[in-house]
């Protein structure tokens, strides 16, 4: 359980959070949405500790996340940013190993080795594991960066437009992989663009507008037309299919 | 081959081709003795830890920055060194070497602190204007250290070190470069800290690793390593340089990995720059800072124009 209470935030005297208060339940995926601007991106970097709030506090159950160290705190929380842009030369299977470091910060054991391949297969990464990183398309190192976090083994997880330059096939692959971890019992939190696919997915909804909550609740009850209105200014029609509503701009 | 150990076999042969070569005859018997343990054994152990020490402090400098562009040399590491050492010239003259050194490191630490600071701060994310940004702010340091000097009569003080060479080196004048040593292997025990400082701070900070504190190390051996290089033999420019993206190029940046190439790979160059400066003028001798401007240059060069697209 991830528990923001009255998150405040500015840059550059501009105020990008106002006291935002929302929960991403434990065990499930929460799909952080909204316009551009809407300080999605500083919300959860704020929740991953990337960035100190002005006021407010992230709340880990019962714990206050500020006051945890940050080695350990790396073992249950992994934050992983939208465009993260690699500089080092690494290959796919070094980069994928880093995510081990919280847990063991010198040579991989066997046991890392084994969670280094799992996450790289997980990602379809096998054939591209002794790549250069920088040799790799957008889509193939959004791969790896994800493969890199899950290496991580965290309870929880905060992954900023997951879905970055991934076609069809590996989005699903990225999605039903979160949906298999948040069943095991890990808690995600992702921004997400594509709402139908936040609709399949998620199974809590925080819908932010300029710096504050504007919704939150289950898929079914964020994603109506009146809502969606109010928050991104533009008509969209709401379908069905299964049960989940398929958002389709008009 | 390996090329950690095709490096390993050049660097003991050009070891003992740098024992045998000199003005003088290397004779035999105690004579021999004296002028290996005295002056060739030293000279030739300066020109490889400084060169290792400077390719690690590189290649650190480049994680720190961000940069495959930058090093000591370029962004005022080097230069502050200097203006810290006029500094100790002006006002406490006749103070003892360690002092001298000491404050060739605080202003060496200051001056980079102060560059990493101002890179932070560019609005633009256009990776050749960080190399840019630091050449313009080691040369306002180098400007203020030239007048300075050129105001109280230490132009030729100054030069000593400006324009590094291993002529003078000698057992009980070098000693200091073994800490360029020592600053290597504190790099290599903390490598893997340094590769993830070079993914950036939030990538950091997810990982659980205080970037401050490996920020602070990695200035600290940036600034032990210029500082001690530039006291004891004069600036070395390029190696922090040439070497990191060679060895980029030929292991990757994984520093456990890339690093005992790296660092042998520093002493090989500058060796082979000091035999050169040896050879190519016999008996007189040639600056090894002088041949080392010259190769790096042209190798700089051909690295901004293959490399130009991924030198961020």
């Amino acid at each position: 359980m991830i528990r923001c209470q009255n998150l405040t935030f500015s840059a550059g005297g501009k105020r990008i959070l106002d006291a935002v208060t929302a929960d991403a339940p434990p065990g499930r995926i929460t799909a952080l949405v909204g316009p551009n601007g809407a300080g999605k991106s500083t919300l959860l970097g704020l929740m991953g500790r990337l960035k100190e709030p002005e006021r407010g506090q992230v709340m880990l159950g019962a714990e206050d996340a500020a006051g945890i160290p940050r080695p350990i705190f790396a073992r249950r929380l992994t934050a992983l940013r939208q465009a993260t842009r690699i500089t080092p030369r690494l290959t796919v299977c070094d980069l994928v190993g880093f995510g081990r470091y919280p847990h063991n910060p010198g040579h991989l054991t066997k046991e890392d080795q084994r969670i280094v391949e799992a996450c790289m297969t997980d990602m379809a990464l096998d054939d591209l594991a002794d790549r250069q990183i920088d040799t790799l398309s957008g889509g193939q190192q959004q791969r790896a960066l994800i493969a890199m976090v899950l290496a991580q083994e965290t309870e929880i997880l905060l992954l900023d437009e997951p879905l970055n330059n991934l076609d069809l096939s590996h989005a699903r692959r990225v999605m039903n992989n979160l949906s298999a971890r948040s069943r095991a019992g890990r808690t995600i939190v992702t921004v997400l663009h594509d709402l139908t696919i936040a609709a399949r997915f998620a199974d809590h909804v925080v819908a932010l507008k300029d710096g504050r909550v504007h919704a939150e609740g289950s898929p079914d009850e964020v994603f109506t037309p009146e809502v969606l209105r109010e928050l991104y200014g533009a008509e969209v029609e709401v379908h069905r299919i299964n049960g989940k509503p398929v958002i389709l701009p008009i | 081959m390996r090329p950690v150990l095709l490096v390993a076999g050049a660097l003991t042969a050009l070891f003992f081709l740098s024992l045998a070569l000199g003005a003088g005859r290397l004779g035999t018997g105690s004579d021999a003795v004296w002028l290996l343990a005295v002056s060739r054994l030293p000279r030739t152990a300066a020109a490889m830890l400084a060169g290792a020490g400077l390719a690690v402090a590189g290649v650190i400098m480049q994680m720190l920055a961000r940069n495959r562009f930058v090093e000591p040399a370029t962004v005022g590491t080097g230069q502050a060194a200097g203006l810290g050492l006029v500094a100790v010239a002006l006002l406490a003259p006749g103070a003892p070497l360690w002092f001298r050194m000491l404050v060739a490191m605080a202003s060496a630490l200051l001056a980079t602190a102060g560059f990493l600071a101002l890179v932070r701060r560019l609005p633009f994310r256009d990776p050749l204007l960080v190399p840019l940004t630091g050449i313009v702010y080691g040369g306002i340091l180098a400007a203020v250290t030239g007048f300075i000097a050129y105001e109280n009569d230490l132009l030729q003080y100054i030069d000593i070190w400006m324009n590094g060479e291993f002529s003078g080196v000698m057992l009980g004048r070098y000693e200091f470069l073994w800490l360029a040593g020592a600053a290597t292997l504190v790099a290599y025990a903390f490598a893997n800290r340094f590769t993830i400082a070079g993914m950036g701070e939030e990538m950091s900070l997810s990982l659980g690793l205080s970037y401050g504190q490996v920020m602070a190390l990695g200035l600290a051996i940036v600034s032990v390593v210029t500082a001690v290089t530039v006291v004891t033999v004069g600036m070395l420019p390029f190696v922090g340089l040439v070497v990191p993206n060679i060895a980029s190029q030929l292991r990757g940046d994984h520093l456990r990995r890339s690093l005992p190439l790296l660092a042998s790979a520093g002493a090989g160059l500058v060796l082979t720059c000091d035999i050169l400066g040896r050879i190519i003028w016999y008996p007189y001798e040639i600056p090894v800072g002088t041949i080392l401007g010259v190769i790096g240059a042209a190798v700089f060069i051909w690295m901004l124009q293959g490399r130009r697209a991924d030198a961020g």
